[in-house]
């Protein structure tokens, strides 16, 4: 008989008895037949102990006995939940969520944190970075090199490691014909050796090579990733000697990648590999654009190849820094001196990964907690249930159970609520990271990020199943098998006490948590509140921006003649130029002097701008004039309130001069200030410079790219979009709008990590509160329950309603208070490790602490009340009765 | 569920060896075949032959059918497979070493 028979007889019960029977019927049948006298024959076979026995063992080789218990056990825990249906559901449910929230979290954590990249040797990929100190004693690090430093270091440790450099990613303009038909795509300069080095195969073509790593502009090819050429080209067979053009600059295709490989950076797939020798700066000492991937030979030690990359960094910046003095030396220096980090970049790197990765690690623990609250919650829900389950227990007991199998029957139920929760959790989760993937998007930045649903994500979700077990299964149920059969029998609960402590003290760990969670989703609400109401210094409504492009430069006036165009078009009020607009993270920062002083310490921000700037951003002129047709870079600048306080001591610069490179500039008018870059950072000095440059002749300076900021009067000024994209190339043949945002956008992006992160921190406390809620009405209820009797006797005696409500509610109501002591204890602990995400808040700020006090006091007591009112209405006559 | 018993080996070497002598028999024709060929020596318990015979079942030693019979009472018949022949192979010289070994000690204390 094999395993499956005997396990399909496991669910033929019935008819195996059947059968074994018959076959003893049959066998009497035989014997009489034969002779035997028929009562003796039923004798030998149905002595009534012996045929049981007989039986049993029968049926045991027949079937898999586990497997018959477990199915036994299966079925009436089934119809355990079915019984208590509000009380398997409030588990089930609240268990689902917890689950669901971590099985979430887990996906997106894994998908851009930890998940190996499809690539070969990922366990031997790292990067390096180097860490040194602002003037300021700041920290800082950057992971970009410059390429000639890049491939010094790669020739010097050839033997330890191969070295590959990749850009950073650019959302850029390119067309497959003609100027019309511009698309935008993800772009990204890589060594051509990466391919090899990653053992990446060609699904057509060929892919770049270390020969494309010899010359400078040499090597125009293009390799699409699988993923692109799906998307954009549906896997055309001849896409291999197509061109493509970015720019001046015409490329060839050569050929596709195999396999789901994307890039080496999370939330962003790339879509075309360029050779790092098409990079226009790929020859310059002075700018650093190549993160340095290192794959490591195996079996070498990273301490000394550390050393050795130093050593190179080191020399090449000494030779860079010659011929510098003052402060611009002094910053060399810094770099020189900076420290040079290699880590392990297995699951890739980027800086969605730089930016989420603390903010995500601090998500899990919330949702961790959450879980923590649910199981506790759930434990109790099964404590309260034991109690009331102990007479079938002691009955169990009484007629030969062993504790054992009381045991693995009680588990077998709670594995089921578990996997229930998770099935349903996974349900959740399914629906819950990509929606979270689609906050963290914002209009320039499209995240990308691959969700995966495999053996990674199951594998947590059985751990997290065997986890949750453990936490709410394990002590109900060994706390419910161990009845006593006599105590229980007779009526009275077995040792209520202990019971009743473990339950006070679940409570206690249940409040502390939900304390956590309130006061930390607390902090990120504020950040989040102090970000968007921080005073910007310009109106960001009714902006429109256009960046606008042309492929051959012209001089300033045409892009001034374009403007003035644009404000005939109705509904626009105003038109500006600008380099870049606030806040979208464009930035140029320099060393400035002052009346013919010494380079400045602290840098410069510069904006290029036109007349009318301030007046379209709606920045305030303090002092002096705003700019006029006839300035000109060098000349006149406008400079904000930072700069007068740091470089003038806050006294009146109107006709002050300062220097920056070889350019001098005179004051002509005072801004207020307004953010730069970012919202977080404090404000920095701005010089606006006019964005007609001039070169020594006073020969004006063609320009390639503007961003032209539109005040519109209406209040969606994305009515206007597609009027002005068309007015642009209409109003000037050759001149196209590249990308079109709202200011507001802007305004918006610089907060959506902490908007994610008080979203889901606030979602999280509501959960947990909630949860901790009914958590602490089931506990008050059962203990009431519990204690009737006793409230019956003490009201007969004459004991008052005030007194009967203290009995039934301090001892929890004491919990409570240890609970959120602990948690504001914990909070206090563990704030210094979020400091970095928060902004206008601070963490120890006992205000933050008395909030979720508050709110779980409140909660207890409302809590409390309909237990008192229970407890009050007692009567004594009928409790007495009863027993 | 399995004790090991010493008895246990020769009831399967009984049952095994009648039933490649006398293939499709029932429990009943198993139990009075042991009885008759040893004389009435032998006698097999009821509540031993049948756990025997499916745990034999189980190991795939011998295989089982219901048959109808003229009475119009099913009987459920047992024959050996070949798993059963080479194991009746196998307990035929463990009994006849085994046997062998204790007559020896029998002649020579």
């Amino acid at each position: 008989m094999s395993l499956w028979s005997r396990v399909a007889n496991v669910f033929r019960g019935e008819r195996l008895s059947r059968e074994i029977a018959e076959e003893m019927e049959s066998h009497i049948a035989e014997a009489v037949e034969q002779g035997r006298d028929p009562v003796e024959a039923r004798l030998a076979v149905g002595r009534n102990d012996q045929q049981r026995r007989q039986k049993e063992s029968s049926y045991e080789i027949r079937t898999l006995g586990w497997l018959a218990l477990l199915r036994a056990d299966i079925l009436f825990g089934y119809r355990q939940l079915k019984r208590n249906k509000v009380v398997s559901a409030v588990a089930i449910l609240s268990l689902a969520l917890a689950m669901g929230a971590c099985i979430g979290a887990f996906r997106l954590i894994d998908a851009l944190l930890w998940r190996p990249l499809p690539v070969a040797h990922a366990e031997r990929l790292y990067a390096i970075s180097r860490e040194a100190f602002t003037l300021e004693g700041k920290p800082i690090r950057s992971d970009m090199w410059a390429y000639p430093s890049f491939s010094l270091m790669r020739d010097a440790v050839k033997d330890q490691a191969q070295l590959i450099a990749v850009s950073a990613v650019s959302r850029t303009d390119l067309t497959y014909g003609s100027d019309q038909d511009m698309e935008k795509a993800n772009i990204q300069y890589v060594s051509g050796s990466m391919f090899q080095a990653f053992d990446l195969q060609p699904a057509l073509g060929r892919l770049l090579a270390e020969n494309d790593d010899r010359t400078p502009g040499s090597a125009p090819y293009a390799v699409l990733s699988n993923d692109y050429w799906t998307q954009r080209f549906g896997q055309d067979p001849h896409i291999v000697g197509r061109t493509l053009r970015i720019g001046k600059e015409l490329y060839q295709i050569t050929g596709v990648v195999n396999g789901p490989f994307t890039g080496t950076e999370p939330g962003t797939m790339i879509d075309i590999f360029l050779p790092v020798m098409m990079h226009p700066a790929v020859t310059h000492s002075d700018a650093s654009w190549a993160r340095t991937l290192v794959l490591v030979k195996p079996d070498t030690a990273l301490e000394p190849l550390r050393e050795k990359l130093r050593a190179i960094s080191r020399v090449f910046e000494q030779q860079r820094a010659q011929g510098f003095t003052g402060p611009t030396r002094l910053f060399f220096q810094k770099i020189i001196d900076a420290k040079l980090l290699i880590e392990p970049v297995g699951a890739g790197i980027s800086t969605l990964q730089e930016e989420y990765r603390k903010a995500l690690g601090i998500l899990s623990i919330l949702v961790a907690m959450v879980l923590v609250i649910a199981c506790a919650n759930v434990a109790n829900l099964k404590m309260a249930q034991s109690a009331t389950r102990s007479r079938e227990m002691a009955l169990r007991v009484a007629i030969g159970a062993g504790r054992g199998r009381l045991v693995h029957m009680l588990l077998v139920e709670n594995a089921m609520l578990a996997l229930l929760a998770a099935g349903l959790g996974a349900l959740f989760a399914w629906r819950a990271a990509p929606l979270v993937v689609t906050m963290i998007q914002s209009s320039d930045t499209p995240v990308r990020l691959l969700l995966y649903a495999d053996w990674r994500v199951l594998g947590f979700a059985a751990g997290l199943v065997f986890f949750v077990l453990v936490l709410f299964g394990v002590i109900p149920a060994l706390r419910t098998s161990a009845v006593k059969p006599v105590s229980a029998l007779k009526g009275g609960d077995d040792d209520p006490h202990s019971r009743r402590r473990l339950m006070h003290g679940m409570i206690a760990a249940q409040v502390a948590f939900c304390f956590l969670v309130i006061f930390m989703s607390g902090l990120f609400v504020r950040t989040f509140e102090s970000l968007s109401n921080k005073p910007l210094g310009f109106s960001p409504e009714n902006l429109l921006l256009l960046d606008v492009v042309t492929q051959q430069g012209r001089p300033p006036v045409v892009w001034d003649e374009i403007a003035d165009k644009l404000r005939n078009v109705p509904g626009v009020e105003r038109v500006a130029i600008a380099g870049w607009p606030l806040l979208s993270g464009g930035a140029w920062n320099n060393f400035v002097s002052v009346g013919g002083g010494p380079p400045s310490a602290l840098s410069t921000y510069l904006l290029a701008i036109s007349p009318g700037w301030s007046e379209t951003m709606k920045i305030p002129l303090l002092d002096g004039r705003d700019l006029r047709s006839g300035d000109t870079t060098p000349g006149e600048a406008m400079v904000n309130q930072a700069f007068v306080k740091t470089f003038f001591d806050g006294k009146n610069p109107i006709g002050k001069t300062f220097q920056e490179r070889e350019n001098h500039y005179q004051v002509v008018g005072v801004v207020a200030d307004a953010p730069y870059s970012n919202l977080r950072d404090a404000i920095v000095p701005v010089a606006y410079i006019p964005f007609h440059e001039v070169n020594a002749q006073g020969v004006a300076q063609p320009e390639t790219e503007e961003t032209f900021l539109v005040r519109t009067s209406g209040s969606h000024p994305l009515a206007l979009a597609s009027v002005l994209r068309k007015a642009i190339p209409q109003a000037r043949a050759g001149f196209r709008v590249s990308n079109l945002r709202t200011q507001e956008e802007l305004v918006r992006a610089q907060t959506i990590r902490e908007r994610l992160l008080a979203m889901l921190a606030a979602f999280f406390s509501f959960v947990a509160l909630l949860l901790a809620a009914i958590g602490l009405y089931g506990v008050l209820s059962y203990s009431l329950q519990q204690r009737e009797r006793e409230f019956g006797i003490r009201i007969a005696v004459g004991a008052g309603i005030g007194d009967i409500a203290w009995q039934a509610t301090s001892r929890i109501l004491l919990m409570v208070t240890l609970g959120a002591v602990i948690g504001a204890g914990l909070g206090i602990a563990s704030v210094r490790y979020v400091e970095t995400l928060l902004c206008g808040v601070k963490g120890s700020d006992p205000v933050m602490l008395i909030g979720p006090a508050l709110v779980l006091l409140a909660i207890s007591l409302l809590l409390a009340l309909p237990v008192i009112v229970r407890a009050s209405r007692i009567d004594p006559k009928l409790m007495l009765r009863a027993e | 569920m399995k004790k090991p018993d010493s008895l246990q080996g020769t009831l399967d070497l009984l049952v095994l060896k009648i039933l490649s002598r006398r293939p499709k028999t029932h429990g009943y024709g198993i139990m009075a075949a042991v009885k008759d060929c040893s004389d009435e020596l032998l006698r097999i318990e009821e509540g031993s032959l049948y756990p025997a015979l499916y745990r034999m079942e189980e190991a795939g030693w011998i295989r089982a059918e219901w048959i109808q019979k003229e009475t119009g009472r099913r009987a459920r018949i047992y024959e050996l497979t070949a798993a059963g022949k080479k194991q009746l192979g196998i307990e035929e010289s463990r009994w006849l070493s085994a046997s062998a070994a204790i007559n020896q000690v029998l002649r020579t204390v």
